[in-house]
């Protein structure tokens, strides 16, 4: 027996104990709601819709009710008009082709002289509807968006939003009826204009040139908002409008990013809205979220605006909400330059003893990049990278480790100092991987100085350091619970370097004794290492002499990639030979087409990096067992910072001579100046010249490779840039070593990106050299 | 008895599979959320629309209510939040005092009210008063 009145109906079914109960008087109140159907009653529809409505929420089967959902809609009761859209909203979507029947309801009622009714049509075309009716209806909905009330065309302009995400190509029709809107007084209506804009801006980038004109009129309201007095209809705990200032800043994001002017132009109100809103409440804390966000994607065009902003951003860093620490982190980094350095990596370092572990590896790795571009001096630079080790030296990536040592040894001025450091954080702590390993590699290098120097600088105690007190820190690392293969391997070396540092003989026994205890290591590496050690003691002529201060390594353009991982150097320690560069190139196909492995080829400026710090330490390696000696990987110039100078300088040659044009394409032009070198008729200098002719944005991360025959072999020098503005240029030097005076043939490929999202990686090939350049 | 919906609108097109694990894996989560935890939960890629669908949990403040919205990245999830808190203050001033059986035999009325909220997933009123008085009607 059906139950007549939903409300009857519910009841029934909550008070069924079980699951199985509950389906039963369900498929029986369907049946009966199936009849009636059938017999066409008019006067129930209403009702058994609705039942029918509630079955389906439960999660049962209800399709059958389409059709009368859609002859409710037809009736001129506005009460079962409601009931029927409801249904068509719950029971349909847009990839049913029953949808498309409503087509004709929906233009009438939209048409329709209640505004109530003309609301339910909006509202179901804006969330349901198909592309076919977006297309058909749009003309409607076009007219609605220009209607007088109110009421209408705030639905109106979310339905033109729906209609434009469905079928992107109509956003023209509603651009100026939109822009109208933005005039209006009526919080609703400019809210949802702001949304449709937003969201043509999305799908369109040429509209947010159309739009930039009204950023002042944005600014505008948004003033009007923050210095409003209390407002009843509008106050959400004391902020009035969040909803609106939240879109209102969405807005200004879009329209501000990339644009000079129109940042400026929202400076001012960003920075009153960030000092002026409450963060005690999550409603302050949505539109600080907000404008941090905007703050953010318009800063990169003017830094000194943001600089004002520095201290809320910093406090920012200690708030209660995760995403809002997250995001102020990002923009701090951002916001580092050669002024701030020094405050910002302090607030940066006390905000990194408190940080959660997911942030700490992207700390380290930012921070310590900060402080190699704007350290003001070294010692500031060696101390703040100290630190970082010591805070989160487990998050710290091995790049990161490498460049450190290598600092370290380039500023040799502060050997003593650093040992010094290093020892006094060692001898506190050796939990931290990346610090003991630091610390351990530098004792080593630099024992003597560490011994003779002897004393501390620190604020306390002055402390002499013995020749057994050092012995004794590398031996408690040894034994304790936090060494892994890897810090052994490094405290092995460490010992041996000692021997021919210290002078004590007793030292050195000790040392001897110790190495021996690893001749059985199971690590296979270890027990190398010690055993070829144990027997370097009995060549005492050239043991001196193999153990001699490591040469200083060279300065490098710093590429430190932040996504991929350019694989394990440390661990690679092992095995021995040249085949671990390769790794690296094998990551660059073109090179595999041309060259068979043969290294000195293809040596991206990132790799060029990673790979010279592992020859540093394979030296030693080499020395004892034979094999093919590990080519160096460092350019045949002499050092010299990569960043700033054309490298052609160095080469002593003149860059004078033909350009050839090797690509040319979208604006973008490739051209090759070659040149014999002075010093080797077999070695060809290739100035590589990039112009941005007509792409008409900045071209950015660009990215360019080379490949030559087999016969020949390549060796690149970092380009002077990877981002070249709209008219300028970029050069890179690279060298052809041609000792079979074969023909110069190249295969090029560049990549790079735009700031409009483009993206280009194109291979092109060039044989165009004249014979009497090779 | 736990985990019944009592309310539920999907604003983008996902097919009836989909509904069903996102509706399942959404109960579970809530379910298994603690008092003090945070009201912003990630769910992962979807495949179709490579959306980052962000659960979204507002519980302890509405008893033992629970109301959820699944935003994408973009958004701005305090937003949003705030959104889910203005529903329930309306549908507190349409019922008077409203209770979870009030939406259980009225969600017809409980989804004409969010209509007037909420259109193509998007705010479409932010005053207070607006809402209600053409709700009324």
């Amino acid at each position: 027996m059906p139950y007549y009145r939903l409300k009857d109906l519910i009841k029934a079914i909550r008070a069924c104990k079980t699951a199985a109960d509950e389906r039963a008087v369900i498929q029986k109140e369907s049946a009966a709601i199936r009849t009636s159907f059938k017999e066409e009653n008019n006067d129930a529809r209403h009702s058994n819709v609705a039942k029918l409505l509630y079955i389906h929420m439960l999660g049962y089967p209800a399709h059958f009710g389409q059709i009368e959902c859609l002859k409710l809609v037809a009736s001129n009761r506005f009460a079962d008009k409601r009931l029927g859209y409801l249904g068509i909203m719950l029971l349909l979507d847009e990839n049913q082709e029953v949808l498309t029947l409503v087509t004709n309801s929906l233009k009438n009622d939209m048409n329709h002289s209640n505004m109530y009714i003309v609301g339910l049509a909006l509202c179901t075309l804006g969330n349901i509807s198909s592309p076919e009716m977006a297309r058909d209806l749009c003309a409607e909905v076009e007219k609605l968006l220009g209607s007088s009330n109110t009421y209408i065309r705030k639905k109106a302009a979310l339905c033109a939003m729906r209609i434009i995400r469905k079928v992107p190509d109509l956003q023209e029709n509603f651009l100026n009826r939109a822009k109208n809107n933005l005039n209006d007084r009526n919080h609703g209506v400019l809210l949802t204009a702001i949304t449709l804009i937003i969201e043509m801006c999305y799908k369109n980038p040429e509209t947010v040139q159309t739009f930039r004109k009204t950023v002042p009129l944005l600014v505008r309201h948004l003033k009007t908002l923050v210095s409003a007095g209390f407002s009843q209809e509008h106050d959400v705990t004391g902020v009035t409008d969040p909803f609106l200032q939240v879109k209102i800043l969405r807005l200004l994001r879009i329209l501000g990013k990339g644009d000079a002017e129109a940042s400026e132009a929202m400076n001012d109100i960003l920075a009153q809205v960030a000092t002026n809103t409450e963060s005690s409440k999550n409603v302050g804390n949505s539109i600080l979220y907000e404008t941090v966000q905007t703050i953010m994607e318009i800063q990169s065009e003017n830094t000194n605006a943001v600089q004002r902003h520095r201290n809320i951003i910093l406090d920012c860093l200690r708030d209660g909400d995760i995403s809002i620490r997250r995001r102020a982190l990002e923009l701090s980094f951002a916001l580092i330059n050669e002024s701030n350095v020094r405050v910002l990596t302090r607030e940066l370092l006390a905000f990194l003893e408190v940080a959660d572990n997911e942030f700490k590896q992207g700390m380290t790795t930012k921070i310590c990049l900060a402080a190699d571009r704007f350290a003001p001096n070294k010692r500031w630079h060696i101390d703040t990278v100290l630190r970082v080790l010591k805070l989160a030296g487990n998050f710290v990536r091995e790049e990161i480790l490498s460049n450190f040592i290598r600092l370290v040894s380039q500023t040799t001025e502060l050997n003593a100092y650093t040992a010094q450091k290093l020892y006094a954080s060692l001898k506190s702590d050796i939990s931290q991987e990346s610090l003991t390993l630091a610390g351990v590699w530098v004792i080593g290098e630099y024992g003597d100085i560490l011994i003779k120097g002897g004393n501390f600088e620190e604020e306390e105690l002055v402390k002499e350091v013995t020749e057994s007190d050092v012995i004794d820190l590398l031996e408690s690392i040894l034994a304790g619970p936090y060494a892994n293969q890897v810090t052994r391997e490094y405290v092995l070396t460490a010992l041996m370097k000692l021997t021919s540092r210290f002078t004590s003989i007793s030292s050195i026994q000790r040392i001897q004794a110790y190495i021996e205890k690893y001749n059985t290591s199971i690590e296979v590496e270890v027990q190398q290492r010690a055993v070829e050690y144990s027997n370097l003691f009995k060549f005492e002529s050239i043991r001196p002499a193999v153990l001699e201060r490591m040469p200083i390594p060279e300065v490098k353009e710093e590429v430190v990639r932040q996504t991929e991982d350019t694989g394990s150097l440390l661990d690679d320690i092992g095995p021995v030979t040249a085949t671990t560069a390769t790794p690296q190139n094998a990551k660059n196909d073109i090179m595999n087409l041309f060259s068979s492995g043969s290294l000195l080829d293809d040596i991206d400026p990132v790799t060029a990096t990673t790979a010279a710090p592992l020859n540093a330490k394979n030296d030693i390696m080499n020395l004892f067992s034979p094999g093919p000696t590990t080519p160096t990987t460092a350019p045949v110039a002499p050092t010299q910072n990569a960043q700033q100078t054309n490298a052609l300088d160095s080469l002593g040659l003149l860059g004078l001579g033909d350009q050839y044009v090797a690509y040319n394409k979208n604006g973008f032009k490739v051209s090759l100046n070659p040149s014999k070198d002075p010093n080797n008729s077999n070695i060809l200098n290739i100035e590589v010249t990039f112009h941005n002719v007509g792409v008409g944005v900045t071209v950015q991360n660009l990215l360019f490779q080379a490949a030559v025959p087999k016969t020949q072999k390549l060796q690149m020098q970092p380009p002077s840039s990877t981002s070249i503005l709209p008219g300028a240029t970029a050069q890179q030097t690279i060298r052809v070593a041609n000792p079979q005076k074969s023909n110069v043939r190249l295969r090029l490929r560049i990549v790079y990106s735009t700031p409009t999202g483009a993206k280009v990686d194109e291979i092109a090939e060039f044989n165009g050299f004249p014979q009497e350049i090779w | 008895r736990h985990g019944k919906i009592r309310l539920k609108k999907w604003f983008h097109f996902f097919s009836d599979k989909e509904k069903a694990s996102l509706t399942t894996d959404l109960t579970t989560l809530i379910l298994s959320r603690k008092r003090a935890m945070c009201n912003v939960l990630e769910h992962g890629e979807h495949k179709a629309f490579k959306l980052r669908i962000n659960f979204f949990l507002n519980h302890a403040r509405y008893a033992s209510l629970y109301f959820a919205a699944g935003i994408d990245c973009e958004e701005n999830e305090l937003y949003v939040l705030e959104v889910i808190h203005r529903y329930v203050q309306l549908l507190d001033e349409f019922f008077g005092n409203v209770c979870e059986l009030d939406i259980i035999y009225n969600f017809d009325k409980a989804y004409y009210v969010l209509d007037e909220l909420v259109l193509a997933g998007e705010l479409q009123e932010p005053g207070k008063k607006s809402v209600i008085t053409h709700k009324r009607i």
